[in-house]
């Protein structure tokens, strides 16, 4: 085992990682960061963000609008205070970036162009053409090779954080290349780790979003929030779950039945126009059209496809220069993956699990319970998105609150020297654990992919846009026992080079912990809010659920969970309104 | 009629340091499906027939960059190449040429990274402008000017692409080169002369004879082979202009 320590250890390499450690860097010259990530940072997941980044920069727009819009989009599950942070500095954040070179799209006068958004009232979100994120994270990675002092530990998977007197002060990760453990102290790690919606079989989401960080966190004690507010983006192509990005539909984009009928107007989401119209029809928030076309498939209006129930999303009437010029990449997506040109056909689509509102519970400065950690972006929940993220927020709050867990937690972290004896004990004991039970371990006949499965299709049945207690009780049950085949696995591989199956194995348990707390919280709320719909509680209940879910690991593994109010500044919980 | 083919066979390198000293190579019998692609095949076989075998991916959408292999003696990111697009027979798959192999299909590529800090690719400035004024204008002809160097995804295929890497590591390459250029024609850049120096530094650049094998291999269209022309053009220029009597500053 090799044993290293640094000042402040940022988990994760993607916009919230990246941003956190430049602050660190910029605010705290003298301090040693480290960035550790499980890909070389610039493979990871924020580089498929398409669609844009939210932020307010036009006249005409106030930031109280944008956190209107948030808020009402969040179905007033946000705490505000943090909402308003959030809007008051994501300007100056995109502007940064604009500053380190990100190739914003750009009006012909040369001032940054934004276009409309599902759920957003005013025009304000910036682009780079459809691949958003890709030019964010090249931008961020490519910026940080300027500071000496941002070190990195590129493909190394952490397994444990090492918590210590109540405080966390390090972690230990397998550096894949050679398999050798490490264990890193430090004065305060952040946790940049990204969501989990690989804990869902159809997703959107990349190969290594497994939710690690979150799991990590609720295995050292600090609660999970808001864990039953899974995002379904109306969008995704069959079979593949590669997302077509919301861009499609604001810059003109219809949904239409098997009829060729923009059925949207069958659900209190406004009048068809030819025209997009903000804040309605295929420009209202992502919850209500996904559930829209849960209705749609049940009253016997969608098309049966190889890959289930699909609608069409229709963009020929854009025109072939529009299309290349505003969403290039969807066409590229369309004709590499589906064979199909969207400038001559339509695309077929269909509900696809994308985002986590829920995570690591912080508050607005990123500080978790657990002293010493921190967390920023998908992993965390602030909580900005409540039940119901609004396409473009999440990239700005990797910004925003990277940059802001970054500074809390180097104000927090001061020099740190040599780990403790209990610290390396602890390091070792994690070290035997890898040793016996993966890679000496014989196991016994299960395989990870059969429990992945059985994961998959529990979450699918019970955790779905629609929900309720029967089989939402039948998915705790299912996932216990899961849980506890788990120790059966039996790997083939047992060396210490570049071991791809011992990772997945270690995923496969976080993405269980995370299924059971997603399971526990969404069978607790016993009401229906922004994306957490259940069939047998219709209707939000204000008096008795507007509050944030915690779930805790228990001590025999189950979840529990508790609950904490929302924070509500200026805009008192109201009915949200589209389209009218 | 001809039988319908229902599988494929995976003919994969295989290498592990720990067991073997020499790369072999395995086959493995997969589904053929027509919607799948050559990363969804070595899944296959990692689920259920082997899980030991090991490769890199993530986004299966073309944009990490993660996936690239030797697909059939091409470089090719596994997950846009569609099984039914390579020719009948067996299908190849081997690692990334011109980089050590780690173990099996993942090869080392510590050495792009060095090769990418090297470049500067962040924005330098002589005076750096206060946020508070707002945005750097650029118009959209000049983000065209530079635009398609920035869609790099450095998946590496470049490298694996080219004669010269192959012959002198040292070669500082395509995408390393494009991306300096992606600074060097961006407006809001003042860097150029500093990152001239750097590249003037290798002379694997003028050994490049402009085959263009980056460019044909690129999944992005970013044109590493024109990057490199257009950098030996204004070199050739620099050190022209070093030799003149009032030099150059
Ligand atoms: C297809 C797609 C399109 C999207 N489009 C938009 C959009 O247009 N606008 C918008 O606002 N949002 C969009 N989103 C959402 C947004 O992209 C993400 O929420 C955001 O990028 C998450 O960034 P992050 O930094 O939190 O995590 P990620 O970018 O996912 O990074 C996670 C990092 O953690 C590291 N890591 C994880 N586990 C471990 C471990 N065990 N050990 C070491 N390292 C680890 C990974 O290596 C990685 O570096 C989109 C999402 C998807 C899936
Ligand atoms: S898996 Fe990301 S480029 Fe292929």
């Amino acid at each position: 085992m090799d044993l290293f320590s640094c000042d402040v250890l940022v988990v994760g390499g993607g916009g919230a990682g990246l941003r956190a450690a430049i602050a660190v860097a910029e605010s705290h010259p003298r301090l040693r960061v480290a960035v550790i990530s499980k890909v070389y940072p610039m493979r990871s997941h924020t580089v498929s963000a398409e669609g844009g980044a939210a932020a307010v920069i036009k006249a005409g727009d106030s930031q109280d609008a944008h956190a209107y819009d948030t808020i009402s989009g969040g179905d007033w599950l946000c705490d505000q205070d943090a909402v308003e942070a959030f809007v008051r500095e994501a300007p100056e954040e995109m502007l940064r970036l604009e500053h380190w070179g990100c190739p914003w799209s750009r009006e012909p006068d040369g001032h940054v162009a934004v276009r409309p958004f599902g759920g957003m009232k005013v025009e304000r979100t910036w682009f780079a053409a459809d691949k958003t994120g890709f030019h964010m994270l090249h931008t961020l990675f490519q910026t940080s090779l300027k500071y000496d002092a941002i070190q990195r530990y590129d493909e190394c998977f952490v397994t444990r954080l090492l918590v210590d007197e109540g405080r966390c002060q390090g972690l230990v990760a397998i550096e894949l290349a050679t398999g050798k453990v490490l264990a890193i102290a430090a004065g305060a790690v952040i946790l940049c780790t990204g969501g989990c919606g690989k804990v869902f079989p159809f997703t959107t989401n990349a190969n290594i979003k497994n939710g690690d960080g979150m799991a990590l966190a609720y295995r050292a004690g600090a609660p999970l929030k808001d864990m039953e507010f899974v995002q379904y983006h109306p969008t995704g192509l069959p079979f593949t779950g590669i997302l077509i990005t919301e861009a499609a539909r604001s810059e003109g984009g219809w949904l239409l039945n098997k009829d060729g009928y923009r059925y949207l107007q069958d659900y209190d989401l406004g009048k068809p126009e030819p025209r997009p119209v903000l804040r309605s029809m295929e420009l209202g928030p992502r919850d209500r059209l996904s559930q829209a076309f849960v209705k749609e498939q049940e009253k016997g209006r969608t098309i049966e496809g190889p890959y289930g129930h699909y609608v069409h999303l229709d963009v020929r009437h854009l025109g072939e220069k529009l299309i290349d010029r505003k969403i290039p990449f969807v066409r590229e997506l369309c004709l590499k993956y589906m064979n199909i040109d969207p400038v001559k056909e339509m695309i077929p689509v269909r509900p696809v699990v994308h985002y986590m509102m829920g995570g690591i519970s912080t508050d607005i400065d990123g500080a978790t319970p657990l002293a010493g950690l921190y967390a920023a972006g998908e992993a965390a929940c602030v909580s900005i998105n409540g039940a119901n993220r609004l396409g473009s927020n999440s990239l700005t709050e990797c910004l925003v609150f990277g940059a802001r867990a970054g500074q809390a937690a180097a104000e927090g972290a001061g020099q740190r020297g040599e780990p403790s004896p209990a610290l390396v004990a602890q390091a070792q004991d994690e070290q035997r654990r890898i040793e016996e039970r993966f890679l000496h371990g014989t196991g016994g006949a299960e395989k990870i992919a059969t429990l992945r499965a059985e994961m998959h299709q529990t979450m699918e049945a019970s955790a779905g846009i629609y929900r309720t207690e029967s089989t939402l009780k039948e998915a705790a049950g299912t996932l216990e026992g899961l849980q506890e085949r788990l120790p059966d696995v039996a790997l083939d591989d047992h060396s210490h080079t570049f071991n791809t199956e011992l990772t997945a194995a270690l995923e496969l348990s976080y993405m269980l912990d995370l299924a059971q707390a997603i399971v526990q919280s969404a069978l607790e709320r016993r009401e229906s809010r922004g994306s957490h719909q259940r069939t047998d509680h219709p209707g939000r209940d204000d008096g008795a659920f507007l509050k944030h879910s915690l779930a805790y690991r228990s001590a025999d593994g189950r979840p529990r969970v508790e609950y904490l109010p929302v924070k509500i500044t200026r805009w008192p919980p109201g009915q949200r309104v589209y389209g009218r | 009629m001809p039988p319908t083919v229902t599988t494929v066979t995976l003919d994969v390198a295989r290498y592990r340091p720990e067991q073997e000293s020499e790369p072999t190579v395995q086959s493995y019998e997969v589904p053929f499906r027509k919607d799948w692609v050559v990363l969804d095949a070595l899944n296959y076989v990692k689920d259920q027939l082997d899980g030991s075998l090991s490769f890199r991916w993530s986004c299966r959408m073309g944009v990490c960059g993660s996936c690239g292999m030797t697909v059939n003696g091409q470089p090719r990111l596994t997950c846009a190449a569609f099984l039914s697009a390579e020719p009948s027979g067996p299908i190849r798959v081997e690692p990334l040429r011109y980089f050590p192999v780690v173990r099996d299909l993942v090869v080392d590529i510590t050495d792009f990274m060095r090769k990418l800090k090297k470049v500067k690719p962040w924005i330098v400035r002589n005076e750096e402008k206060p946020l508070a004024e707002g945005e750097y204008r650029q118009t959209p002809d000049q983000l065209d000017a530079y635009k398609q160097f920035s869609m790099c995804i450095n998946c590496l295929l470049c490298y694996s692409a080219c004669p010269i890497y192959g012959l002198e590591p040292s070669f500082i390459g395509p995408a390393a080169i494009a991306l300096a250029q992606r600074y060097n024609m961006d407006s809001r850049d003042e860097g150029a002369r500093e990152r001239l120096q750097i590249l003037s530094e290798h002379d694997g650049m003028w050994q490049c004879t402009f085959v263009g094998e980056c460019t044909k291999a690129c999944p992005k269209h970013v044109d590493p082979a024109g990057a490199i022309q257009q950098y030996k053009l204004t070199s050739a220029a620099h050190w022209f202009k070093t030799l003149l009597p009032w030099g150059m500053k």
